[in-house]
């Protein structure tokens, strides 16, 4: 009886107390939305949400930014391309980031245009959890697919061995480890592939969540969490962003490339990437940049966006958010390199010198 | 509301949802079975290896130890369960995973190899790992719901016991049939976080939506799905779908915590009218 009176006695309270903490949130929400509809004097402050490979350098120009213009405050939620993209669709956040453009479809659905504006490049690299192998792997498309697809099931496999005659591989299963949640660098990844083989395209495809072959493999969520689970298990493999793969100082392959060069990822070999696929940018900035031409290009490299709408409601706010990525993209750039982002090839600065000033307010360009 | 949100999956692919094995979502085919078998089956591991041991535990405070020694491990115990999952997780990844892989699993292989459920290579990660780490979560929970009605039984009883001749162990068994309505209580409440759990799961199941007959393999839990996509999810199909395997998981648990009610009444009332006559 008495445990019963408890239980009931907890429930209780757990109702009462959810209550009262779900009022303060709301009041507490009521209190920021009224804050955010601005007038020019006060703070401004820019909600953002989206991918998480950029975070570290949107958090930087957050607080950087701040230095340079007060008034302004900089929100930046990581929750992932998919949220970014939604939360533009729905509104939610005054600029989303996404690490793949949004699809054709999606755009329809949107109530006004929405630019793409690349900030910073990225790349995806293979890391892998091998004891006593010191040099780097080569790998090339064909391989890293036939191991994701299970072709290739033991690290001494012939194909592997091919393209590694001076590395002793060891007589153990591969353990491939993806993405569960849906992400950019899973696209970014998959595009490659797909681009390269045949059969990858057929069984697997682009996605950001694609469907992966049952039975081969794990997944993790989160770039950390795939990071994790290679540093546990031995003879895996997985792919994680560069900035990552720094971080945490993991060994990265060096992935074969269009002109057949064997290319690891750094800054450099990622803004070659960026350089050999400038003249096939189109209008709309909405490209990937997989596989690109070039010899030293590393083949696994892309942009990242922000989503921001063309048309913006409220004028003060456009104003600021206007300011902020004509700041990011060029002021910003200067902090990528310590965090491992490249900075965006001179020619794609100017065509998004073109976008920012197309941005408006009710018909009015709010960049001068 | 949940079942209007999930409309354009439960028309579209009808009870068919249920009974499907494949989740595909860039093709735009989604089955639940494997979700619903990887819930079910770490959860029954998970209760399987806790309630043994939380009864344990309890048993151990309420009837054996001294005071001084009951109070500081009680509290102890109760102390895990305010551990955040993700950690619980991490802990599984960096602890537990190596550990499966380089002794339990290769233990368990050589002992017992020849069932199906102890086949196929062992990576740390899988259905054993995400069972093992929900049972850990749920043992302070039960335990401590345990030890509450094993106090609440009263002191008279096994003064009566007592009186009558029994030994300190027949009195322990006496008591835990008083106890047992409480007890399989306690199982339900465990059952229910283990199916809930989302986290710590994700982090060492492997998230591979597959049935496989070895529990060395990676599974994935309608919780653990949920976690890891939700939020992410754009397309409006997929969306649906995912609401719909939460429905899913509705019914999951009402059917699972039904038949352990059941069960456990009927082993609850067995013995106690067997008593009386």
């Amino acid at each position: 009886m008495t445990f019963k009176k408890t239980v009931y006695m907890t429930m209780v309270i757990a109702v009462v107390l959810t209550v009262i903490i779900g009022a303060g949130c709301s009041g507490q929400k009521m209190g920021d939305g009224q804050n955010t509809t601005t007038t020019a004097g006060s703070t401004i402050q820019l909600q953002g949400s989206g991918a998480t490979f950029p975070k570290p350098i949107y958090e930087k120009w957050a607080s950087e930014y701040g230095k340079v213009n007060p008034t302004v405050k900089i929100d930046y939620q990581g929750n992932g391309s998919g949220a970014g993209q939604k939360a533009i669709l729905a509104k939610t956040s005054d600029f989303g980031a996404s690490d793949d453009p949004m699809s054709d479809d999606d755009l329809k659905t949107a109530s006004g245009e929405i630019l793409h504006i690349p900030t910073v490049l990225g790349a995806v690299v293979i890391t892998y959890n091998l004891d006593g192998v010191k040099e780097p792997l080569k790998l090339s498309a064909q391989t890293i697919s036939d191991i994701y697809l299970g072709n290739v099931k033991k690290w001494n496999d012939e194909k592997i061995k091919a393209e590694n005659p001076d590395v002793t591989l060891p007589d153990a299963d591969i353990l491939p480890v993806y993405r569960a949640d849906a992400s950019g660098t899973s696209a970014v990844f998959t595009d490659f592939l797909s681009k390269t083989v045949p059969e990858w395209k057929q069984k697997v495809g682009m996605n950001k969540q694609p469907s992966w072959i049952t039975g081969v493999g794990v997944g993790a969520k989160g770039n950390d969490g795939v990071m994790g689970q290679v540093k546990q298990t031995p003879n895996s493999i997985g792919y994680v962003e560069l900035t990552f793969a720094k971080a945490n100082n993991l060994p990265t392959a060096e992935i074969k490339n269009k002109a057949g060069k064997f290319v690891s990822a750094s800054l450099d070999s990622v803004s070659a990437a960026a350089a050999g696929s400038v003249a096939a940018m189109p209008a709309d900035l909405r490209t990937q940049i997989t596989n690109a031409d070039g010899d030293g290009a590393y083949p696994i490299s892309s942009y990242t966006y922000i989503l921001v709408y063309k048309d913006q409601t409220d004028a003060v706010k456009g104003k600021a958010l206007v300011d902020f990525l004509w700041w990011a993209t060029h002021d910003g750039e200067k902090f990528g390199k310590e965090l491992h982002y490249a900075p965006l090839p001179a020619d794609v600065v100017k065509k998004v010198e073109g976008k920012i000033a197309s941005i408006t307010n009710g018909g009015k360009p709010l960049r001068q | 509301m949940m079942v209007e949100n999930s409309m354009p999956t439960l028309s579209r692919f009808g009870i068919g949802f249920l009974a499907g094995m494949e989740w595909k979502p860039a093709q735009e085919e989604f089955g639940a079975l494997p979700f619903i078998y990887g819930t079910v089956v770490s959860s029954l591991i998970a209760v399987l290896l806790a309630v043994p041991v939380s009864i344990g535990v309890a048993v151990f405070l309420v009837e054996q130890a001294p005071k001084s020694v009951a109070r500081p491990i009680a509290f102890m115990v109760e102390l895990l369960a305010a551990i955040p999952s993700v950690v619980y997780g991490l802990w599984g990844i960096f602890v537990l995973a190596p550990f499966i892989r380089e002794y339990l699993g290769p233990f368990l292989q050589t002992s017992l190899g020849f069932l199906p459920l102890f086949q196929g290579r062992l990576t740390g990660i899988g259905m054993l790992t995400g069972g093992i780490i929900l049972a850990l979560m749920i043992t302070p929970i039960v335990t401590a719901v345990v030890r509450d009605v094993l106090e609440a039984v009263p002191v008279t009883q096994r003064e009566a016991a007592l009186a009558l001749g029994a030994t300190k162990w027949e009195t322990t068994t006496i008591v835990l049939g008083n106890a047992a309505s409480g007890i399989a209580g306690s199982v339900v409440l465990g059952l229910g976080r283990a199916i809930g759990e989302t986290m710590a799961v994700t982090m060492v199941i492997g998230n591979s939506p597959q049935i496989s007959a070895s529990l060395f393999e990676p599974a994935n839990t309608i919780a653990s799905l949920l976690a890891a996509n939700f939020a992410e999810a754009t397309d409006k199909l997929y969306l649906s779908a995912l609401i719909e395997i939460g429905l899913v998981l509705f019914l999951v648990t009402f059917v699972v915590n039904a038949l352990a009610k059941l069960l456990i009444m009927s082993v609850a009332s067995g013995p106690d009218r067997a008593k009386h006559t």
